[in-house]
């Protein structure tokens, strides 16, 4: 929290209480994907993709957003970003058990493809960086339709090796649109280190190919990325054009429930990296600045174990899709 | 009535398509000053303004993608793909993306789009300005796929697809854009997606085709006419989805089915036709079907014999039809 302590409380355009809730969601978003693990194993869930570790990025990139006006178009790891963003963790369960009612898909994607349509959230799919030139056409279409909003998309380092990812960054500069472009760099693509996937240090000097601003941000500090995010949008607003974000994070899973990440990363370097878990540093920060102490951690627990035991019981409880709806929206009713 | 050609009936479809709705973009490669490499939206850009009718970067990917975008927020794009042969890099896009934007969010998304892209050979455009790929996209449920045959067709199959909720690839065929002239009415018209219509009526044998095949199997009829074979063509207009009543209609009618496109044979759109007649109408069936296409090699030569023994013509359709008539 380097950054932010030298700028101090004030220096920041966020009130304690936006500091409070900042924390609230990333410890939520542990705690909810600490219980969806617990679901796979016990079999109520057959998949579980996380974003255990970059929970700091998520949460202070959704803050610095407006939910009315702007749009996102997240990946499969942003739980902790859609849910600062508006989904309720019932929303996320409903998802992650296949439910009819799930408001991503209606149990038809596979968990984590988040999407909620009157939320401003994209639906997304599994192949990666697809989301990136949507993202393009959602903040180009506003532009074009001088709708005073923002886009911000998010994606993994690895998935910045894809043609759709250069093409929408391209465009993106081309026409100057109000976007913002978040990698979130976890250092692997599924099992592959980053040295393997790029030749480059920082994602972020790709943006210089595109004529864009591009910014590293230290992804366990989220005041300092919130700030990041929140410049980007203004500038985004002043009709400046896109700004390409590499947040430095870290995946404390595997890539998934179907993965194991021994094989491919040692223990050690995995306890050297959750020494930048970004949960217990934003506490500490708080703690140093009188903003927190040991009661209002209990009485979060106690808040957020019931919100997670409710999404829990809520998704468990509501219906699975019927057989019968399996040729429903394939197409809309269009008048012909 | 006016006479147009085939290219100024979707001319005058697409202006008068952004007359109407505000909400409608053009745009891809060359389509802004320069008004298409084929002119279809030449004067567009200067009636409608830049922020319509937008030239874009050369890259397909992020035209159909950014499209999608900007259809999920409110507009109503209209896409070019300058040679239908250039679709591949977007393929993702319109079957992953597109396609299944509305299923995969169970009603909560959907992405009006029309995709233009000209098609289909003829015109010494080799391997990759030649293709006809409407087979691919024919495949995947989500998407409509349509292929005007006449100017009548191109200027109200149009105005339906853009009035359409659903993506629509529009096929438009490049050897028709100048050669095809008929008459088409000023005043807006829709041709409902998945409507054959049947271009001439006959008693010995069908033919059931699309695209500028329709031209080729009525010039193939009108010679058979005056051999005393009866040929009856319909048009199938929308690919996806199929006429399925105006197929097995026809077919039952004749007892005799050729089925002609213009793209190569083996996993064609007339191995589906012949599927539906053979499960519903085989016991009205006089001969078994037949199916007249491009040779299954990987696309159509540059060199004129090669072109030539590629494409198929008038003639290779009569005399498919008089050798199906006398079986």
């Amino acid at each position: 929290m380097a950054k932010a302590k030298k700028k101090g409380l004030h220096g920041l355009d966020l009130d304690v209480e936006q500091i409070r809730t900042m924390y609230y969601y990333m410890v939520l978003s542990r705690e909810l994907d600490k219980r969806i693990w617990i679901l796979n194993r016990q079999g109520k869930s057959a998949f579980v993709i996380s974003g255990q570790g970059q929970e700091g990025v998520q949460v202070a990139a959704a803050m610095a957003l407006h939910p009315e006006t702007d749009w996102i178009a997240p990946y499969y790891r942003d739980m902790a970003m859609v849910m600062a963003f508006g989904m309720t963790p019932r929303e996320v369960m409903l998802g992650q058990m296949g439910r009819a009612a799930d408001p991503s898909s209606g149990g038809r994607q596979m968990p984590a493809h988040y999407g909620h349509q009157p939320k401003h959230i994209l639906t997304g799919s599994s192949p990666v960086a697809t989301q990136v030139v949507h993202a393009v056409g959602i903040a180009w279409s506003m532009k074009l339709q001088g709708q005073a909003g923002v886009a911000l998309t998010s994606l993994g380092e690895g998935s910045t090796n894809q043609g759709e990812f250069h093409e929408a960054l391209n465009f993106a500069a081309v026409h100057k649109v109000p976007l913002i472009v978040l990698v979130e760099n976890n250092g692997y693509a599924i099992s592959v280190p980053q040295e393997k996937e790029m030749a480059i240090q920082d994602v972020a000097v790709r943006a210089q190919g595109y004529g864009i601003p591009g910014v590293v941000v230290k992804g366990s500090d989220p005041l300092e990325v919130y700030q990041v995010i929140r410049e980007a949008r203004s500038r985004a607003l002043r009709g400046e054009g896109t700004t390409l974000v590499e947040a430095k994070t870290h995946r404390f899973t595997a890539h998934s429930s179907d993965d194991d990440d021994r094989s491919y990363r040692s223990r050690e370097h995995l306890e050297e990296e959750k020494k930048d878990d970004p949960i217990p540093r934003m506490r500490e920060w708080m703690e140093s600045e009188k903003l927190w102490d040991k009661d209002a951690e209990d009485a979060l627990m106690k808040r957020i174990k019931h919100e997670v035991d409710d999404a829990t019981e809520f998704a468990e409880a509501s219906p699975l899709p019927a057989a019968e709806t399996i040729y429903d929206h394939v197409y809309g009713s269009s008048p012909a | 009535m006016a006479e147009l050609s085939y290219l100024e009936a979707i001319r005058e479809g697409l202006r008068q398509e952004m007359e109407r709705d505000s909400r409608i973009i053009i745009y891809g490669e060359d389509v802004g000053v320069r008004g298409g490499v084929f002119r279809v939206t030449e004067g567009l850009q200067k009636q409608f303004g830049e922020d319509r009718v937008i030239d874009s970067p050369l890259a397909e990917a992020a035209i159909i993608g950014t499209a999608i975008g900007a259809a999920v927020n409110g507009l109503r794009p209209i896409p070019e793909i300058q040679f239908a042969d250039f679709i591949f890099p977007a393929i993702n896009q319109i079957v992953q993306e597109a396609a299944r934007i509305r299923y995969r969010s169970n009603g909560a998304f959907h992405v009006p789009l029309v995709i233009r892209a000209p098609f289909g050979g003829g015109v010494h455009g080799a391997l990759y300005h030649s293709q006809s790929v409407e087979a691919f996209f024919a495949h995947v449920p989500g998407l409509k796929v349509v292929v005007p045959g006449t100017p009548y067709d191109a200027k109200g199959l149009l105005a339906a697809a853009v009035q359409d909720e659903d993506p629509v690839l529009y096929f438009e065929h490049k050897a028709a854009y100048r050669s095809l002239k008929g008459e088409v009415p000023e005043e807006r018209y829709l041709i409902p997606i998945g409507q054959a219509d049947l271009k001439r009526e006959g008693q010995h044998v069908s033919i059931i085709t699309y695209g500028l095949m329709v031209s080729y199997a009525l010039k193939a009829a009108e010679e058979l006419e005056k051999e005393g074979i009866s040929v009856e063509v319909l048009d199938l207009r929308s690919v996806r989805p199929l006429d399925v009543e105006a197929i097995l209609e026809t077919s039952k009618k004749t007892g005799k089915v050729l089925i002609v496109h213009e793209d190569n044979l083996t996993g064609g759109i007339g191995g589906e036709v012949s599927a539906l007649i053979s499960e519903h109408a085989l016991f009205y069936l006089d001969a078994p079907i037949v199916r007249l296409a491009a040779p299954d090699v990987p696309a159509m030569p540059y060199s004129a014999p090669l072109e030539h023994a590629f494409m198929v013509t008038p003639e290779k359709i009569r005399d498919k039809a008089r050798e199906l008539a006398k079986f």
